[in-house]
């Protein structure tokens, strides 16, 4: 069952792959969605057989890579973690491909998008069921293939091809920091397979080993060479370039990939690795900052865009920071819950925001928009669900899990845990606004569309409304279904032996002081207040605002200027110094002292030569003597001493 | 099998279809036709014959095996000896394999001198399983040096405009370092007493000489490879030889660099490898970023895929002076890997010079609306080359990076930044070339693959595949072979300074 629930979506990707063009587009969706249909219910029926019922296992396929010490198996480990990803993955995945159907139905290549998201789905289920490290990067590397493939979809966009290598490479930044460490932890433990290195975990903890020259604490270490990568994957500060641009894809991929699975990944891999990042605290307060930096950083740029895709985008990014705080402070439980519940309302909003702008012939700027509510009622209705969800707004999904995660960074009672604290409370509050913000530019208000446009803009057909209206189930009711096994009073016993948490802070952070429980309440509803305010009541408040502080949003609405700043530093010297090496390099400086100059010099001897034989015989009689002298020196001296 | 003499048959196989090309009568497009089928037949059946050599491999021992031994000089104690362990047999098996594929990627492209054509390529063919399967290294030495030849021809003769001086450039960089590789064997030859070269492995040179023949060795293998600085004659040679020529260029010839590192600098100079691994490490490390850099800024597709492989090839330096069996591991497979990859991607690019007649990345972009199969097929080789796990590619430089990582971490730190060069420089080859959209009017008109290019191209993908996701068959090959290497390696290091040993 665990073999079909993975393999199913890698049959389907390489049939309709295969035989699209020749099978036609309907038989290709068919072979795709059926597939992951079924793969969805299989995985939910595993999270209830292994998270519940407790019969983990592992399936061991065959040998992949042996050389010396070194084994490494494909293999597929399926414990609680494994079986929440796997359900998240499967569904929301299902749910797409459903989806696609409809958002797709213009495009010419449909076979080709259908193939890609099953192999995607594949490469995301390769990660999360990984026995070892070497078999995480592939599915690692895998997801990354084939969210290349799909935001450079639409290969006629210059911008989207120029987005596409961007993800990979930037993303390839950080598995350079994943390869370090991967080979650091051969190192260290002399074999690569999780049970084995977690085990030898406490042992190794404390020694130092000499990495580039320093003694370094080697589970530390080892730590934070491998967050480098998850931070690549998770878009965290510093190497979050590449998301936003990722928007260049068609947005099922942007709610697939871009929201819910895949830039989970980084978080996934350290919850993974737990038992090694417990030994690491130093790391483990480096996520805490990273975490709560990416939360509100991202948050204030999503306050001011204007593309509703973008917006989703720095959502998605905040968002991730949250679940990477909670993940430093040793909440992992919280930091997996949140995963999930972000996964159903971000995908739904995700999927709402195509639904708007299939239904607004490709229209993305939310300033050509407003008072869509009476042209699309179903999806404005489940967008509302899901940034209510997205809000924390009490007893929808993200309330539960958000909540959590603040209530354990302020338990953990530590100088970065109460920054990463008072961080998310400020993003709680910049997120409800933008979610309002984006509701009241899009659905409400008079609207700024071209009448064309407007009168044209019509709802979704049913075949992409079904899966946002099973993305809205999860969104509202998720979080109170599993609250209780992922963070509550079975937290034990769910997770057993797939988590590691040397202290409970999840029970601490039952015990916080009532005003921090209230607090992420009462800043949503001041952001959702403000939004309304802004946008409803006083419309002319926003622009005013912004000339106020005219210098304040001209750097947050660029993004902090993090691509100008790698453009100069990292991109453009790249290109100058190949060619300064190739021209000057190779060119004079090999090729010119080298077999250039040997020829030429060879030639220019030659002509001496040549007019040395000038036929004198006092000329040869001279050189003789030179000769002579030099040769009895030579002997005298004994090879010049 | 021990008394058929199979390895001498793989290797002048090739020669009896030179002499039926020979013998070929006619109209001029009569022998060419016959040239070109000649040419197939040999070499595909000396490509089964060479499978026959994995077949009955016995890879649990680091013999020699399906040894040939003949007393020919023996007045010098030289004698025509023959023999496979697991190092050399891939490298045979990937010029069988290879070969077949030039000459079907020839088949149209070469329209003049086609029967002299074919008969280079299996003369060339015979050179390097030659190169590969000898054990006495006075026969080694000369299959290495008259490799030589026949690619020094098929790029002069059948090359681009600047054919002329690629090809002297080829011949004189690497004869400069033949040179110091012959007055080795001889200082080796006076030393010993003998050129053989399973007796030379188990004879101590002494130390103080090691140095010098190390760097004589050094100077020969890493102009093959080629090692940085000593580079600039690859792009050059790409770029003016035929695709072919490219195939087997990059394919085999730069890999008889490394497996003379591992055949005679690792087991016969152990003391001095261990002395010059700094340089060793030094070079490549500056290799991988640098010709990386440089491929960043090409406009040549030849130029970038030679570029790319030098960087490639430091890897393989690195691996081989790692001394761990990860790292000679990954070497190896590297290697292999190499040779099918870039084959490949010169292919590609032959596919659309073919059409074309053009290398210009700028002459191209956006065909994947008229070559969707194409456009398949460069993508999983572009892939390998990056690196991508599940790829050929993957495994090589995984391995090689596990191994250094054990030795030098500075040298891990920094071979490892070729891996975000890599996936730079190669997707934006891909994305100019392949991606965007179909905007030159002499574009519009460009045929997908062919059959013969699919027959060419199946195998290729199917190997790169197979190799990434269950390269265990390659791998358990060369084990023994190369942990006896490394456990003789440590034996002569410790046996002069135990604690060197415990240094590494």
């Amino acid at each position: 069952m665990i073999e079909l629930a993975v393999f199913l979506p890698l049959a389907g990707g390489l049939i309709a792959g295969i035989f699209g063009v020749r099978m036609g587009d309907r038989a290709a969706q068919l072979v795709t969605v059926i597939p992951m249909l079924i793969a969805a219910i299989l995985s939910s029926y595993l999270l209830w057989h292994v998270g519940i019922q407790g019969n983990e296992r592992t399936i061991e396929l065959f040998t992949w890579i042996d050389s010396g010490t070194l084994e490494l198996s494909w293999a597929l480990r399926v414990d609680t973690l494994t079986a929440v990803m796997m359900f998240v993955v499967n569904v929301v995945s299902s749910m797409v491909h459903v989806y696609s159907v409809g958002y797709m139905s213009h495009d010419p290549h449909k076979p080709r998008f259908m193939a890609y998201l099953s192999l995607f789905t594949f490469f995301m289920l390769a990660l999360v069921t990984a026995d070892n490290f070497v078999q995480m990067f592939f599915g690692w590397e895998g997801v990354g293939l084939m969210s290349y493939l799909l935001i450079g979809f639409w290969s006629g966009r210059p911008s989207a091809n120029a987005a596409a290598i961007k993800a990979f490479v930037v993303n390839r930044v950080g598995d350079f920091g994943f390869m370090l460490g991967i080979f650091g932890v051969f190192f260290a433990f002399g074999t690569l397979d999780f049970d084995t290195v977690f085990a030898a975990v406490p042992e190794v903890a404390g020694r130092t080993f000499s990495f580039l020259s320093m003694e370094l604490d080697i589970v530390t270490t080892l730590c934070f060479l491998l967050f480098i990568g998850a931070m690549g994957k998770s878009a965290q500060i510093g190497l979050h370039t590449w998301l936003p641009d990722a928007m260049e894809g068609p947005t099922p991929v942007s709610a697939l990939i871009h929201a819910a699975t895949m830039v989970t990944a980084g978080v996934f891999m350290v919850v993974r690795l737990s038992p090694m990042f417990e030994f690491a605290p130093i790391a483990l307060t480096f996520i805490v900052f990273i975490g709560g930096s990416t939360a509100f950083f991202a948050a204030t740029i999503g306050l001011t865009q204007f593309d509703i895709k973008r917006v989703i985008a720095y959502s998605t990014c905040s968002q991730l920071g949250y679940m990477f705080f909670a993940v430093g402070v040793g909440a992992y439980p919280a930091a997996i819950f949140h995963l999930m519940t972000h996964a159903f309302f971000k995908a739904l909003l995700f999927l709402g925001a195509g639904s708007v702008i299939h239904g607004m012939d490709d229209e993305q700027d939310m300033r050509k928009m407003g008072g869509l509510f009476s042209k699309m009622k179903v999806t404005a209705s489940l967008m509302w669900i899901g940034s209510l969800a997205l809000a924390g707004v009490p007893f929808f999904a993200g309330f539960w899990s958000k909540d959590v995660i603040l209530e354990s960074a302020f338990a953990a009672h530590t100088g970065m845990g109460l920054y990463a604290f008072w961080a998310g409370i400020a993003a709680a509050l910049m997120t409800a606004f933008y979610s309002w913000r984006l509701l009241f530019l899009t659905f409400h208000g008079r609207t700024r569309a071209d009448d064309h446009t407007f009168d044209h803009a019509h709802e979704s057909p049913p075949v992409m409304i079904l899966p946002l209206v099973v993305l809205a189930l999860g969104a509202i009711f998720s979080g109170w279904l599993a609250a209780d096994y992922f963070v509550g009073h079975h937290l034990d016993e769910f997770w057993r032996s797939s988590i590691l948490m040397t202290h409970n802070i999840i029970e601490e952070a039952h015990h916080v002081p009532k005003w921090v429980k209230f607090l992420p309440i009462v800043v949503g509803a001041v952001g959702i207040v403000l939004a309304w305010v802004m946008y409803i009541a006083k419309p002319g408040w926003p622009a005013k605002f912004v000339a106020m502080v005219r210098p304040i949003h001209s750097f947050v609405f660029n993004k902090w200027f993090f691509d100008e700043l790698y453009d100069r530093i990292f991109v453009r010297p790249s290109f100058v110094l190949g060619r300064g090496l190739w021209k000057s390099g190779d060119g004079a400086v090999i090729d010119g002292v080298g077999p250039d100059g040997i020829a030429a010099a060879a030639k220019d001897i030659a002509g001496r030569a040549s007019r040395m034989q000038s036929g004198f015989v006092y000329h040869y009689a001279f050189a003789m003597l030179i000769g002579l002298v030099l040769l009895a020196s030579w002997f005298l001296f004994g090879f010049f001493g | 099998m021990d008394s058929f003499p199979i390895l001498s048959l793989v290797t002048f196989l090739p020669l009896v279809g030179v002499l039926f090309i020979l013998a070929a009568r006619g109209t001029e497009e009569q022998v060419a036709r016959n040239a070109r089928w000649g040419a197939l037949w040999t070499s595909l059946a000396t490509f089964v014959i060479s499978l026959l050599l994995w077949l009955n491999f016995d890879p649990t021992t680091s013999d020699f095996q399906f040894v040939e031994k003949v007393a020919w000089l023996p007045a010098f104690n030289i004698s025509y000896h023959m023999g496979i362990d697991g190092i050399s047999l891939f490298f045979v098996i990937l010029s069988t394999f290879l070969t077949p594929i030039c000459v079907l990627a020839s088949w149209k492209a070469i329209t003049v001198r086609v029967k002299e054509y074919m008969i280079a390529f299996l003369v060339l063919e015979t050179f390097m399983i030659g190169t590969f399967v000898a054990l006495d290294f006075l026969i080694f030495y000369i299959f290495f040096e008259a490799v030589l030849i026949p690619m020094f021809i098929i790029i002069g003769v059948w090359g681009g405009p600047r054919r002329v001086y690629s090809a002297f450039k080829f011949f004189l960089y690497t004869l400069a370092g033949s040179v110091l590789l012959l007055a080795a064997l001889l200082a080796l030859y006076f030393e010993a007493g003998t050129t053989d070269i399973p007796t030379l492995m188990a004879f101590s040179v002494p130390a103080e000489l090691q140095t010098w023949l190390w760097l004589a060795f050094f100077a020969s293998f890493a102009v093959k490879m080629p090692m940085w600085p000593v580079h600039t004659w690859l792009p050059d040679a790409h770029v003016e030889a035929p695709t072919a020529g490219s195939v087997i260029l990059a394919g085999v010839l730069l890999k008889m660099g490394g497996y003379g590192f591992l055949r005679f600098s690792l087991p016969i100079l152990p003391l001095a490898s261990e002395q010059f691994v700094p340089l060793i490490y030094t070079l490549s490390v500056i290799a991988i970023i640098y010709t990386s850099l440089v491929a960043l800024a090409q406009e040549d597709m030849k130029k970038l895929i030679a570029y790319s492989s030098v960087a490639h090839m430091g890897f393989v330096t690195i691996g081989i002076f790692t001394a761990t069996q990860q790292g000679i591991d990954g070497a190896i497979f590297q290697m292999l890997s190499h040779g099918i990859l870039s084959a490949a991607l010169f292919l590609c690019v032959g596919v659309v010079y073919d059409r074309e007649h053009s290398r210009e990345i700028a002459h191209y972009g956006g065909l994947v609306e008229r070559m969707p199969k194409f456009a398949f097929v460069f993508m999983v080789f572009m892939l390998g080359s990056i690196g991508l796990p599940g790829t050929s590619g993957f495994v090589g430089e995984f391995l090689i990076l596990l191994g250094v990582f054990q030795d030098n971490t500075w040298v891990a730190f920094f071979a490892a930044t070729g891996v975000i060069l890599g996936a730079a420089y190669m997707l934006y080859l891909y994305r100019r070339v392949i991606f965007g959209k179909l905007e030159k009017e002499y574009l519009k008109k460009i045929l997908d693959l062919e059959p013969r290019e699919i027959a060419i191209f199946a195998p290729l993908v199917a190997l790169v595949l197979w190799m990434g996701i269950w390269p265990d068959p390659f791998l358990s090959v060369f084990d023994a072979s190369v942990s006896n290497l490394l456990a003789n390696y440590q034996t002569a290091l410790s046996s002069v300074d135990p604690l060197n040993l415990a240094g590494r």
